[in-house]
């Protein structure tokens, strides 16, 4: 949060419309998201109830558990819940690329695509993490065997809400948290947690401006909550009597009909609406480095999927080493987010404006072919005066790039009244004159920022055989148990 | 205290007054600014059917399959005199409990007045504390000042003597997958356990012995994984009990408060009632929404009068001392000049304003 988004959201509550913080779309956005709009039973930590899936909006499939409190039947919809998510996992993949051969010669390709996981809040993303602890153990033998496709899916939401961790990855989002990354409303971070009022307020229905949108989306009789909680009326007045009903008759096919028609009745307006909103997205222009970042998630995705066959279940617990590499990975990839969104998109460099990191403004001299002729050979090192009213919090001889064309470097040489000195240092071609284009001329509008698209070095994190033993030495190779697959999921 | 015990009864307009639970002292100090809160509370007014008469009832009911879980659960974890828990505690937590007493402090005869049940655990709190012996007392009733009033206090906890010390011992049914369960949870209940270990430790003190003797570790026993077998999970809550403390020690007293208010002025249903409410200052953030009866209200009125704290904290921080939307517009758009104390919030409003049109106008250029 910032001085500017607060401004949006002041405005926002002024127009009763919101406002972009956003001029391009920071995510990517496939062609044929899987979207699922899951809810649970209330006072349970992942007893499922529902979930309503599919690939286009006017192709839901609704899974229902009639008595979410029968192991058997819970089990029966992992198993279909299974088919459905693996069979959009194995057609989402595309062609596969080849790629040139690694360090050691290896061979490496990648998926020409991956499946994309849209669900409506971070509920909803803790509770696939969760159905995937609750599965992905789960022994397709002995006593207590389930579907085989079950400890499958299991493994693979869990891997699908690992990714949800990394910044800047879109395999797996919560479309309230993508939305808020584009719009500011004028209602706080509570409210916006409410899909239907986060949407009303972005594009309100017509005849209506966004507070009275916002209104009605908490009416849960006009909007259910998206999930993964239901609305305690409904649980109450609804859906309580109905599972008595298929209870007392012994299962009979109506009374479970009945059943999935008011689950339905619940999930169909979020259904709705999360199609309406992956509409808003692909309305924005794609920023530049979305499809960079879509091709990490491919590689991700082609490794995890090449090497399943190969892989235990994830453990309960990250081994300490792993954690930390995780976490090291975590916040690389936070920092080369923020600054690639800020590359490719004013509005978000605009916040580095602000806070000193960038600065923008009219260049009112310059010296584009001088030369630094102190050293052996000369070098190119043109001079330019930016003049800025932005509140610059830079030191003189800092390294900056140009926001717009970030292989054009420079060093703040001084700081003043009059503007920024810079001395331009590279990205100007190779010859002792700058290239067409390269330097900024007398009356251009630039702006150049100290942000780098990611400069961290590797991470130096010791094997997991050279575990120290202050981190309990080398973890052993998780191999689940039988108590793992006899867990109970009552 | 006691002068201002008549005033209080005329702000409930003759109704009973209602006790507090940790739940609302929480909410409490988590607004600790709110002198409608504050006064509402002290004088136990029914702030839910104010809210209703008002028109601003709180939707949220509870569905019932989380009641019946949370009570299924609590049931039998204290089954047999609290067998499944001892057993938890020896076992998982490595106590040694040795025979323990169980005393269920909730209602013995019928209806019981608060004070009796209160005086009631205090005594059975003083024999244990002079013996040393092992006991677990199940929903003691505790007192807590507020704001310079005592507050009742119904914790749904057992209080729990091992070696010469109490802890608290909270059932919750939220589960616990692999050691972790959801952080915001946690935190509540870290919250609210709080409270119950200050108010015990008062009454520690209050009966002669040591107030440490009241651990600042509380257990927190909830269901394992995705089973209904409970487990334990020590709670350190020395970093909430800071905080509660501190809040209520910068509570308004709530005679200053009354001072400045009509002498009249009661919660009554009636058609003075929007205007008596009106009349004590409110504090509407978007977290009241979490803890207090009256936050669909008070949202409203908040919004109605174009303040900025409806738009949540962070808002509030950024604008540092403006409080209405429209001042800090006109102030970012430069048809307000500010005051002194603003002029640094103006600058970096304008700068916000500035820099934002210019973005957007760049876009909007580019695209044309
Ligand atoms: S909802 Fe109203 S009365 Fe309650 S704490 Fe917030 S501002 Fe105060």
């Amino acid at each position: 949060m910032s001085a500017l988004t607060s401004l949006a959201q002041l405005q926002a509550a002024d127009a009763g419309i919101a406002q972009p913080l956003a001029t391009v779309r920071h995510c990517h956005v496939a062609d044929a998201p899987l979207v699922l709009v899951p809810l649970k039973l209330a006072g349970e930590a992942a007893a499922p109830l529902a979930v309503m899936l599919g690939s286009a909006p006017d192709d839901a499939s609704l899974l229902v558990v009639p008595q979410p409190r029968n192991r058997d039947l819970r089990f029966a919809f992992a198993a279909d819940l299974a088919k459905l998510v693996l069979n959009h996992i194995e057609t989402s993949r595309g062609a596969v690329e080849e790629l040139p051969p690694g360090k050691e010669g290896e061979e490496r390709i990648r998926y020409g695509n991956a499946p994309q996981f849209l669900v409506p809040n971070r509920g909803g993303v803790a509770f696939l993490r969760l159905l995937g602890r609750s599965t992905r153990f789960r022994s397709t033998e002995g006593p207590y065997a389930v579907d085989p496709a079950v400890p499958v899916l299991g493994r693979w939401l869990t891997w699908f809400a690992e990714r949800y961790d990394h910044p800047g990855s879109s395999l797996l989002r919560a479309m309230t948290e993508v939305l808020r990354l584009h719009w500011a409303t004028g209602q706080s971070s509570l409210e916006d947690g409410n899909l239907a009022a986060l949407v009303g307020w972005i594009d309100p229905p017509d005849g209506l401006d966004g507070p009275a949108a916002a209104a009605q989306a908490e009416d849960p009789v006009v909007w259910p909550p998206a999930g993964p909680a239901t609305d305690p009326t409904f649980d109450n007045e609804v859906l309580a009597p109905a599972i008595a009903a298929y209870d007392r008759s012994g299962g009979d096919p109506r009374t479970e009909e009945r059943l999935r028609t008011a689950v339905a009745s619940q999930l169909t307006p979020t259904w709705e609406l999360m199609w309406r909103a992956v509409g808003l997205l692909r309305a924005l222009p794609e920023g530049a480095s979305v499809p960079g970042r879509w091709e990490r998630d491919r590689d991700a995705f082609t490794y995890y999927h090449q090497t399943f066959g190969e892989a235990y279940p994830q453990a309960r617990r990250d081994p300490p080493v792993r954690a930390a590499r995780r976490l090291h990975d975590l916040e690389r990839a936070q920092d080369a987010y923020d600054a690639q969104r800020a590359f490719d998109d004013p509005l978000v460099m605009a916040e580095y404006r602000l806070a000193g990191q960038a600065f923008g403004g009219t260049v009112t001299a310059c010296e584009p072919e001088r030369l630094d002729e102190t050293g052996k050979r000369p070098k190119l090192r043109p001079r330019v005066r930016i003049a800025t009213e932005d509140p610059v919090r830079l030191d003189v001889g800092t390294t900056v790039c140009n926001a717009a064309r970030p292989a054009l470097k420079g060093r703040i040489v001084e700081l003043g009244g009059d503007g920024v000195l810079l001395e331009l240092t590279g990205g100007m071609g190779r010859k002792l004159v700058p290239e067409p284009g390269t330097v900024p001329r007398e009356g251009d509008r630039v702006v150049f920022t100290s942000l780098t698209e990611g400069s961290w070095g590797a991470a130096k994190f010791p094997d997991r055989e050279n575990t120290p033993w202050t981190h309990g030495g080398p973890p052993e190779e998780y191999t689940p148990t039988d108590e793992d697959a006899e867990e109970e999921w009552s | 205290m006691t002068e201002t015990a008549p005033d209080l009864a005329r702000l409930r307009g003759g109704a009973p007054p209602r006790n507090h639970d940790a739940r609302t002292i929480a909410a409490l100090t988590a607004n600790p600014g709110c002198a409608r809160r504050g006064l509402m509370d002290a004088a136990g007014v029914d702030k839910d059917a104010v809210a209703r008469t008002l028109g601003f009832p709180t939707p949220f009911g509870q569905s019932q399959f989380a009641i019946t879980r949370g009570n299924a659960f609590e049931a039998q974890v204290k089954a047999d005199g609290c067998a499944e828990l001892l057993t938890l505690l020896r076992e998982r937590l490595g106590l040694a409990v040795p025979e323990v007493a169980y005393d269920d402090l909730e209602v013995v005869a019928g209806n019981e007045g608060r004070e009796l049940r209160h005086t009631r655990t205090r005594r059975l709190l003083a024999r244990a504390l002079e013996s040393g012996e092992g006991t677990l007392f199940d929903h003691p009733l505790l007192r807590l000042e507020i704001a310079g009033q005592l507050a009742y206090l119904e914790p749904d906890v057992i209080a729990f003597q091992v070696a010469g010390r109490l802890h608290v011992i909270e059932i919750k049914s939220f589960a616990v997958v692999d050691g972790q369960a959801e952080p915001e949870q946690v935190a509540a209940a870290a919250r609210q356990s709080a409270v119950y270990v200050l108010a015990l430790r008062r009454l520690v003190a209050e009966l002669g012995h040591d107030p440490s003797r009241v651990s600042h570790e509380v257990f927190l026993v909830c269901p394992e994984n995705f089973s209904n077998r409970p487990t334990a999970t020590p709670l350190d809550v020395r970093p909430q009990l800071a905080v509660l403390e501190r809040q209520l020690a910068r509570l308004t007293r709530i005679d200053r408060i009354l001072e400045e208010l009509p002498e009249d002025l009661t919660f009554e249903p009636g058609d003075a009632l929007d205007a008596s409410v009106r009349a004590v200052e409110a504090r509407y953030a978007p977290e009241c929404m979490g803890g207090c009866e009256m936050a669909f209200f008070c949202r409203d009125e908040a919004r109605a009068c174009g303040a900025t704290g409806a738009l949540g904290r962070s808002v509030r921080d950024d604008l540092g001392g403006v409080d209405t939307i429209g001042t800090a517009l006109a102030l970012a758009d430069g048809s307000l000049s500010p005051s002194d104390d603003l002029a640094e919030t103006a600058a970096q409003l304008r700068a916000a304003a500035r820099l934002r049109a210019e973005a957007l106008l760049a876009v909007r250029d580019g695209a044309a």
